[in-house]
């Protein structure tokens, strides 16, 4: 496929990029620190995905096969979109299977299929700062975060506890990475906390309109934060995915009728769709 | 007007044949290394470089220097031909303070600056801090210095060939004051190897 004219390889100029490559480097060197970059006026608006392009766009090259999904599904507007953007301004191979594809960008989720060393799994980031909601001045929460003063949000989690008997945030779950950075995964479900700790990938995290780039690097301690009477656990289903009878991923619920009839299925569609292609029947499959 | 006297842009290096095409495989090489302490990272058809600079070295300044970061370079080669060439060729200000720097590029492991006098970031934005990019004689992924810390499974092996005591003391000192600190990256020829601040450093007697 030939690649636009006009347009520079991956649609970012070179100096933008060198900024941009430049903020990523010192992002891995500093895990979870979240790193100011050059946030450049994208083709789209801000909020649907402009950290993770401009992310994607410095890093991807001729050889690269780029995979994006949108919470989970390969086939919603916004993986669509953004595929087809990088289709037309690099002319990369672009794949739906999670094994083949050493670029994958994501809103939302993390792929059910284990992520292999030296991947590049790049997430975007509507809210980088976890202290935001509870202490909104930035030169606040830069402060808290050279002194590591997070009790903020413990207490927030402990509020939680009084006010539910349980920690009731679900996503965007607080983690400590490699014992130093509080850091917001993204809104990913809590369910895929577990998968940051140490995961073979890198994963690289942008957000376009806060103007924020940040890391975790292979093979480095994520911890999410908990109480020891009340550690962290993740989302439990009580049926498995009416497709493919998985019960070892993240479920969304679909409503079928106005009779409250519901199903729960697979939010990963390459997840799922490969695993009804190896036989694998669920109760309300085809 | 005596720069212009001295430049001879007849006898200037060419960069990159494709710049965008191999500053992209630079900086993929140079983040491979950087999140894989470890391991040495082998870049492929690079520009021949100008005396004094590696392949890679040179190479890697090629790809991520601009006029935003001033590069420090040993006083001998910043007025010769390797300070023309990364001034031609990048845009970028050669500074004599390496507390400026943002790249510094000494002229060998015995010749790493004093951490004092680097760059180290602020408490608020560690990430305004110095790289180095020190050209050695020799690089192997097995050998006596032992590394932990991010970006490495469990234990990695790098024998640098002139890694002298001084050299583990300035990593040490460097991890203890995270987050803080600064970032090196080691070239030879055309291969490459990165320990960034997080990495933990043993020497085996």
């Amino acid at each position: 496929m030939s690649v636009q004219d006009g347009y520079n390889f991956a649609y970012l100029d070179e100096q933008t990029k060198r900024m941009i490559r430049r903020a990523l480097l010192k992002a891995v060197a500093i895990p979870g620190y979240q790193v100011p970059f050059g946030s450049r006026e994208m083709p789209l608006p801000y909020g649907w995905g402009t950290g993770g392009i401009q992310v994607t766009a410095s890093l991807i090259g001729a050889d690269d096969v780029l995979k994006v999904i949108d919470q989970g599904a390969d086939d919603t507007t916004n993986a669509v979109n953004i595929r087809s953007f990088f289709r037309k301004v690099t002319g990369v191979a672009t794949t739906e299977q999670t094994r083949e594809a050493t670029l994958i960008q994501t809103r939302h989720r993390i792929p059910e299929t284990p992520l292999a060393a030296g991947q590049i799994l790049v997430f975007q980031v509507p809210i980088p700062e976890p202290l935001r909601w509870l202490e909104p001045r930035e030169a606040e929460t830069r402060t808290m975060h050279a002194l590591r003063e997070y009790g903020v949000m413990h207490v927030k989690l402990y509020e939680d506890i009084a006010r539910h008997g349980r920690i009731a945030t679900t996503y965007d779950y607080p983690v400590i990475v490699n014992d130093h950075y509080l850091m917001r995964p993204s809104p990913i479900p809590k369910f895929d906390n577990p998968k940051l700790h140490r995961n073979p990938a890198l994963m690289l995290f942008g957000a376009g309109r806060e103007k924020r780039v940040y890391a975790v690097p292979p093979y480095t301690d994520v911890r999410s934060l908990d109480f020891d009477d009340h550690p962290f656990a993740i989302e439990r289903w009580e049926q498995p995915c009416a497709l493919c009878a998985a019960t070892d991923s993240y479920l969304d619920e679909i409503i079928l009728d106005d009779a409250g009839n519901r199903m729960f299925v697979c939010s990963d569609t390459e997840y799922c769709a490969g695993r009804q292609a190896a036989g694998h029947k669920g109760a309300l499959a085809a | 007007m005596h720069l212009v006297r001295e430049l001879d842009l007849s006898r200037l290096q060419p960069g990159f044949a494709e710049p965008v095409g191999d500053a992209q495989r630079c900086f993929r090489g140079v983040l491979d290394a950087l999140a894989h302490p470890g391991t040495i990272v082998e870049l492929a058809d690079l520009p021949a470089p100008p005396p004094g600079l590696g392949a890679a070295q040179s190479a890697l300044l090629l790809a991520l220097a601009d006029q935003d970061t001033p590069v420090w370079l040993p006083p001998g080669l910043r007025d010769a031909e390797a300070g023309h060439y990364l001034r031609f060729h990048c845009g970028c200000r050669l500074t004599a303070s390496l507390a400026d720097a943002h790249f510094v590029v000494p002229a060998s492991l015995a010749a790493l600056p004093a951490l004092d006098d680097l760059r180290p970031g602020e408490p608020e934005f560690p990430d305004r801090s110095a790289t180095l990019v020190v050209e050695v004689a020799g690089l192997a992924t097995v050998g006596a210095l032992r590394l932990r810390g991010p970006g490495i499974e469990t234990e990695a092996g790098l024998s640098v060939a002139g890694w002298t005591a001084d050299c583990t003391a300035f990593l040490r000192e460097n991890r203890r004051r995270f987050p803080l600190g600064v970032d090196l990256l080691l070239t030879c020829g055309a291969s490459l190897a990165g320990l960034p601040r997080t990495v933990r450093v043993d020497r085996e007697a």
